[in-house]
């Protein structure tokens, strides 16, 4: 498969590039809910209008009431959030929860793809146990109980988490916290008793959960994929989420460093424009190049996946590591070619600079997925 | 797609048939390739035999057309035979500069008698080119160069000196920019083509920092280049004065070939590999290892992405910049990775369990290749200004 977008991804590159420019524009939204301190962080008519673009139920199949496309598709959608910053449950819950919903069961689907693809629910998902991502290790615990679970522990970074219908959590059903078997995923609804929320704002004005799992009953059919085989279902997920996570990372990158080429070309100083001095004609080339390559290598990684490639996984890694640098070079310099007003709240480059740091982290940073890479390759 | 799948095992038949099982390894040092030219010799039987059949099938420019010299072979079915000599390691049957650079310039500015007479020497290997460019005070800033030609009717004398004639020692003829317009700086480079014997040309090797001298001075004193070389072969190719155009193509093939845009070993992750032979990793280095492999395989990645868009015509034509100056910036990252990894073994100048120093040499080579064909600085200011459009300075 050629490493560009087909006719039809085109297309929807354009439409999605227009709807995000218009609808999900900054002023619109991220601004807009941040200035008015937003308990979600986000807009919910702006879900509704992405429902009714089709875009909510993309990776849903045909047969379950989507339309059944793949993380390519997903993945332009998601680089037009990152380059208009727009606020939005997307990647949690289209991308991310729709992944482990695919392994549900039919009553499962049933009660929750619905809502997803009308835009009247948000998911989110439960996995990182500490301030860093380490899925490798989970801790929380799920206990049977009558002919359910009860589940007892903490998650964090649980984005969205206070504003989501549905948390998709891992948990612990069998086994050692460090053990690769033992593993279940549960959906937990909203109103289960027991679920707590300590919500919290991060940096880029979105909202975050530490959520907590205080003996939270749950029935059998809340159970998505096998009982202690869940670990397979939670790889797909994270590696749905490292990609999309890249591809919105591409566009943070991109609107980024397209804004600081602009301001290249009108800034004056010592009577030029500051684009015709070579440093930072050297920088900007150097930047673009980077921010080129990790977006060959976020298509490589979405192709991969949607073709069920036993490579998707690794090079799921290589684009949210390579992503994860060329973003933050992107940020950096972004903020740095602007000069002082930069630093300003009034101008939107550092707005750039704080959704990357955000992205940066979410499922796992450039050291952690440079280890993975390393430990996939067998060093 | 079923006609490419006959060609493929169609492919792979004569490739069992026709490879010697010493032609399927790496190549380890330059006396594994055959360069052909007047005064080639064959290291082995071989390497004679795999050139030869390769020859006669015209494999050795597959993609060119058959009464050129080459197979004819669409893109598609070209691609099929590079992915099939991959697959058993097949060394390339013969590498010349009359391949790479002068053959695309001929394909795309060449007469049909220039076509015909020099692209089958070239597709036989029977004469071996070298490239007259850079001279010494016209580097980067190539369209400064002041090598003359003086029109005297019927011929051209040639006056001046070259530099960084990669084995111009070694070649029998030279594709050369030359000076024939003193007042236009653009259009007054003619694109010539002599034999290297003619009087007045001279050459010497330059020794470099690797020990070794692929590299020469060379030097014209009134060297007579006749105008033609028989009926619709004329010495220049595309017309006189716009020889800059030819260059130009070239140095884009040329950029491409450096930057290692196919995908090839050079941009491969390297950190098992150096595990293999290094054994335990210091944590730093597995950790610059790791980092490497990221940025390794997204660049395989980018090769990938711009050579599908090149088919199809996506890609911008000041890519190849942009290829080259990532993909040389990787490379010397990676040898000075395989000089960490390789301690003390790897310092080794001439012992023979490092092939002569083979590491080293090959570590001290790789610092050109950001210099060479456009240097990084060069590359980042073309993609400056003809990808971003930043104002020019």
């Amino acid at each position: 498969m050629p490493l560009y977008h087909t006719e039809d991804q085109a297309m929807l590159a354009e439409t999605a590039a227009q709807f995000m420019g218009e609808e999900g524009a900054i002023g619109k939204q991220l601004r807009h809910w941040r200035d008015r301190g937003c308990k979600d962080g986000f807009g919910h008519d702006l879900w509704k209008q992405m429902a009714e673009m089709g875009f909510t139920g993309l990776l849903v199949p045909e047969a379950d009431g989507g339309l059944g496309m793949g993380h390519v598709e997903a993945g332009i959608v998601l680089e037009e959030i990152g380059r208009n910053l727009t606020p939005s449950p997307f990647l949690t819950s289209s991308v991310m929860a729709a992944s482990a919903l695919a392994h549900a069961s039919a009553e499962g689907k049933g009660r929750w793809l619905p809502g997803l693809i009308a835009g009247d629910s948000v998911f989110a998902v439960a996995i990182d146990e500490g301030a860093k991502h380490r899925p490798e290790r989970i801790a929380t615990r799920a206990e049977k109980s009558g002919n359910g679970f009860r589940l007892t522990g903490k998650k964090d970074f649980v984005v969205h988490g206070a504003s989501a219908d549905m948390i998709v959590v891992a948990a612990r059903t069998a086994g050692a916290d460090d053990d690769e078997d033992g593993v279940t995923l549960f959906a937990v609804p909203k109103d289960a008793a027991g679920l707590g929320h300590n919500s919290v704002r991060l940096v880029d004005s979105s909202m975050a959960s530490h959520v907590t799992l205080d003996g939270v009953e749950l029935d059998g059919d809340a159970v998505i994929g096998e009982v202690d085989g869940g670990r397979t279902v939670l790889n797909k997920v994270l590696d749905a989420g490292r990609v999309g996570a890249a591809a919105e990372g591409i566009g943070v990158a991109r609107g980024s460093m397209d804004m600081t080429v602009d301001y290249l070309k009108q800034r004056k100083q010592f009577g030029k424009l500051i684009g015709e001095f070579q440093a930072l004609q050297h920088r900007a080339a150097h930047l673009y190049s980077e921010v080129e390559i990790a977006r060959a290598a976020t298509i490589k990684a979405q192709q991969l996946l949607d073709a069920g490639s036993e490579q998707a996984s690794l090079m799921a890694s290589v684009a949210k590591a390579k992503v994860g640098k060329a973003a933050g070079l992107a940020v950096k310099e972004g903020v740095q070619m602007h000069g002082g007003i930069g630093m300003t709240d009034e101008y939107d480059i550092g707005l750039y600079m704080k959704r990357d740091r955000a992205l940066a982290e979410f499922m796992g940073d450039v050291y952690y997925h440079a280890d993975r890479v390393a430990r996939l390759s067998g060093y | 797609m079923a006609d490419l799948e006959a060609f493929r095992a169609e492919t792979r038949a004569w490739l069992e048939a026709n490879c010697p099982p010493e032609m399927r390894q790496p190549v380890q040092d330059e006396s594994d390739v055959y360069w052909g030219g007047r005064r080639a010799t064959f290291k082995n039987d071989a390497q004679k035999a795999w050139f030869e059949a390769c020859r006669d099938k015209g494999y050795t420019v597959p993609a060119w057309p058959k009464e050129y010299g080459g197979a004819g072979l669409s893109p598609a079915e070209a691609k099929v035979l590079r992915e099939e000599m991959a697959r058993i390691s097949a060394r390339p049957p013969l590498s010349s500069f009359g391949i790479w650079m002068l053959g695309p310039a001929l394909l795309h500015f060449g007469t049909e008698g220039q076509k015909k007479h020099f692209l089958n020497q070239i597709a036989r290997g029977e004469i071996r080119w070298c490239q007259g460019y850079s001279e010494p005070g016209s580097g980067s800033d190539l369209v400064s160069l002041q090598t003359f030609g003086e029109d005297k009717g019927d011929h051209w004398i040639v006056n001046g000196q070259k530099i960084w004639t990669s084995y111009a020692d070694k070649a029998d003829w030279i594709f050369c920019l030359v000076r024939t317009d003193k007042a236009n700086k653009y259009q007054g480079i003619t694109f010539m083509l002599y034999d290297m014997e003619t009087p007045g040309v001279t050459t010497k090797p330059i020794l470099l920092i690797s020990g070794n001298s692929p590299f020469c001075e060379t030097f014209f004193d009134d060297v007579k280049v006749p105008k033609s070389y028989g009926e619709d072969i004329p010495a220049q190719v595309g017309e006189v004065n716009r020889g800059w155009d030819v260059a130009k193509y070239l140095l884009g093939h040329e950029r491409e070939m450096i930057s290692g845009a196919d995908g090839g070993a050079r941009t491969s992750a390297i950190g098992a590999a150096m595990k293999r032979s290094a054994g335990e990793l210091d944590p730093l280095l597995r950790a610059e290892l790791a980092m490497f492999d990221v940025d390794a395989l997204a660049y395989a990645c980018m090769g990938e992405k711009f050579l599908d868009e090149i088919k199809v015509g996506k890609a911008h034509p000041a890519q190849p910049n942009m290829m080259k100056y990532a993909g040389t910036e990787l490379n010397k990252r990676r040898h000075e990775l395989f000089m960490a990894a390789g301690g003390s073994t790897a310092l080794e100048w001439d012992s023979e369990e490092t092939r002569g120093g083979a590491r080293a040499r090959e570590w001290l080579r790789t610092k050109a290749n950001s210099i060479e064909g456009g240097t990084s600085e060069v590359m980042l200011g073309v993609v400056a200004k003809r990808i971003l459009e930043l104002p020019g300075a």
